[in-house]
């Protein structure tokens, strides 16, 4: 699999894509308009970074402190060391309670131990109950945003697949009708669950709770109706002290969605009387991660989504066409780390700007990591891949006109601001053998429409 | 496998030990805590009333509730449910409206912190259909920071930071009200005590 090829399938549409590339970049202008509403945020950047490292550094006295803690609340705390045991530790508290219908909330982490498929072959019914994940589940599709899921969807699809599963009348695509619709079928799904398994945001180890964040309350429906409450998190979202709390969660849905914060930030210590709370710390691969020092810092991620909102690539190439459970460029970190083989494209989807970099609330230097991995892969493989990847990209992106032009404008920027080892670099094939002009400010054309409105 | 492998892992994977930071951040004094908490409610939908007292705030909810059937919460005049004599929580679905006492508020993103012994069940702010929550002046903060101040020494199985009814833009990016909670959340700021 290649990002390149597809991507060409994306691209096939213009119409979707520029729809597409429109809908995200929406959601990036309005995190910056939160993020430039109070004079801390780089501060509170900074420290988030800082709070993270020194997390990862002292990991295993965290994880452990979590469990002491988490344990004398009444938390019972699982340890997985890759999906396969997380999905069995799940399936075994299951059978113990003999569940057979459980609602899920968004985890990607579920996503990336294939959970649902393993329960439902076990004859468990899986809701995802978050709307994006659920319309995804019915399309039998993946998500393809960590925290818009469906976000390549049309109206008119959604529509067409409420009508097919859900009974719903035809309605032109109203967003409050079919939303309705989901309410009354998914809150029949919370009352007869089982069990609710949920993601984490943050676990604190001083305190030995963890955090869910949500807008719909889907979390929150579920744990605190059933019987049996289930989280999973990556071992990389222990955080040390419970003031910590406030850098994060005054960065999460201000970098995600531009939103102040999300509608609910649900904290939880002990198990509800009479109720089991578990938890189970995953491994799968990040320790590996943890011990690659380049790549280290990609452990800092909040999972918030605003790199993939603001990354050129992929907004006009889809979350679908990385072929990862994390896509963008994040997931074109994350990914390569665990396949290096199957992902070796992913990190040439990038034109390298930065832009993720300094969107990033954590302060991960995405697009440097991007460009180690671009040499670690033409090492490991043969500099055919840079040839072949950075040329293909740019190819589809400039046989669609429209995009080229957007391309172009951020091209023109890009190429101002980045320093001369990236433009000229044996992995570029557009800076090899040539000396690329000066970068002009404006292209002729948004020149020629400036001053021809000027002149009336 | 599980623990022992992946904290050897850990303690061989990881970097040298890095400082942790300090975190002061200034609280802003002399800010107008109750118009900013108004203004970034209403962002997340959410929509603030001014009562001189509890008996006002009352009349407001007695207002607001018109012919519902099922309401609960901090008003007993007020209740058709009674939350302490519910042991099931999935018996709240029925509920039309609930009425809880928030305790801290946070101007910068109009959440209201809310924990398990004011709601009496964890489900009740969730599956209710309509969400009140009452507030004193003097029980707000400027930022997060602070909130997690105050909320150090208090003991709770499960608190939430609630800051406007149920969302969801799922759909092509277009903002519903109501997605699996609450449909509307109204806060009644008091006087302080
Ligand atoms: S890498 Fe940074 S910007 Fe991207 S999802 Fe993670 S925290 Fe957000």
């Amino acid at each position: 699999m290649s990002h390149p090829s597809e991507a060409q399938k994306f691209v096939k549409n213009e119409n979707r894509v520029n729809w597409h590339d429109q809908s995200l970049w929406h959601v990036r202008e309005k995190r910056d308009k939160a993020a430039n509403l109070f004079p801390e945020w780089e501060e509170l950047r900074e420290k988030a970074s800082q709070i993270k490292s020194h997390a990862l550094s002292k990991l295993d006295y965290y994880l452990e402190e979590f469990e002491k803690n988490a344990t004398a609340n009444g938390i019972k705390v699982h340890w997985a060391s890759d999906a396969i045991e997380h999905n069995e530790i799940v399936f075994n508290i299951f059978r113990e309670h003999r569940v057979k219908r459980i609602v899920k909330s968004k985890s990607m982490l579920t996503e990336e131990c294939h959970l649902n498929p393993f329960l439902e072959k076990h004859g468990v019914e899986v809701i995802d109950s978050d709307l994006g994940e659920r319309i995804v589940q019915l399309a039998k599709e993946t998500p393809s945003h960590i925290v818009l899921p469906a976000i390549h969807k049309k109206r008119m699809e959604i529509d067409e697949l409420f009508q097919k599963h859900l009974h719903t009348q035809p309605s032109n695509g109203d967003a409050n009708y079919l939303t309705a619709a989901a309410r009354e079928h998914l809150r029949q799904k919370f009352m007869q669950a089982d069990a609710a398994l949920t993601g984490v945001n943050f676990a604190i180890a001083e305190t030995g709770e963890f955090v869910v964040c949500t807008n719909e309350g889907n979390a929150d429906m579920g744990v605190h109706l059933a019987p049996l409450h289930i989280a999973s998190m990556g071992i990389e979202k222990m955080i040390p002290r419970y003031e910590d709390l406030g850098v994060f969660i005054r960065l999460l849905a201000r970098s995600a969605t531009g939103q102040h914060v999300t509608t609910y930030t649900s904290q939880f210590r002990k198990p509800r009387e009479g109720t089991e709370l578990h938890i189970i710390l995953v491994d799968n691969g990040r320790t590996v991660q943890l011990g690659r020092e380049k790549y280290r810092r990609s452990l800092h991620c909040i999972r918030c989504g605003a790199c993939m909102n603001t990354c050129p690539v992929y907004r006009r190439s889809g979350g679908h066409s990385y072929q990862s459970v994390v896509p963008g460029p994040i997931g074109s970190i994350l990914s390569p780390g665990i396949d290096m083989k199957k992902h070796a494209s992913l990190p040439f989807a990038s034109s390298l700007c930065g832009s993720c970099s300094d969107v990033c609330p954590v302060k991960i230097d995405i697009h440097k990591q991007l460009y180690t991995w671009r040499q670690d892969i033409t090492r490991e493989t043969n500099e055919e891949p840079a040839k072949q990847f950075s040329m293909k990209l740019m190819g589809w992106l400039f046989t669609h006109p429209n995009l080229y032009r957007k391309a172009g404008k951020f091209g023109r920027k890009a190429l101002q601001m980045m320093p001369r080892w990236m433009v000229y670099n044996p992995l570029n094939t557009w800076g090899k053998q040539r000396e690329l002009p000066e970068p002009p400010k404006q292209s002729f054309q948004e020149w020629y429409q400036q001053n021809r409105q000027k002149n009336g | 496998m599980g623990k022992a492998d992946i904290l050897k892992a850990v303690k061989k994977n990881k970097p040298e030990e890095l400082p942790i930071p300090s975190l002061d951040f200034p609280t802003s004094n002399g800010q107008d805590l109750k118009s900013l908490y108004q203004e970034r409610l209403a962002a997340g939908g959410g929509e603030v009333v001014s009562a001189k007292d509890k008996v006002e705030a009352e009349w407001i909810v007695k207002e607001r509730m018109g012919d519902y059937q099922y309401v609960a919460g901090a008003f007993e005049n007020l209740n058709t449910m009674d939350l302490s004599a519910i042991r099931d929580p999935h018996e709240l679905e029925l509920l039309d409206m609930a009425v809880f006492e928030g305790l801290l508020g946070v101007a910068e993103n109009g959440a209201i912190w809310v924990n398990e012994e004011s709601l009496v069940h964890r489900a009740a702010p969730f599956i209710t259909q309509h969400l009140v929550l009452l507030i004193r002046e003097d029980q707000l903060v400027d930022k997060m920071h602070e909130a997690y101040k105050r909320l150090r020494s208090q003991e709770y199985g499960h608190g939430v930071f609630i800051a406007g009814p149920s969302k969801t833009a799922d759909i092509e990016q277009s903002l519903v009200i109501g997605a699996h909670g609450p449909k509307s959340l109204l806060v009644i700021m008091l006087p302080p005590a």
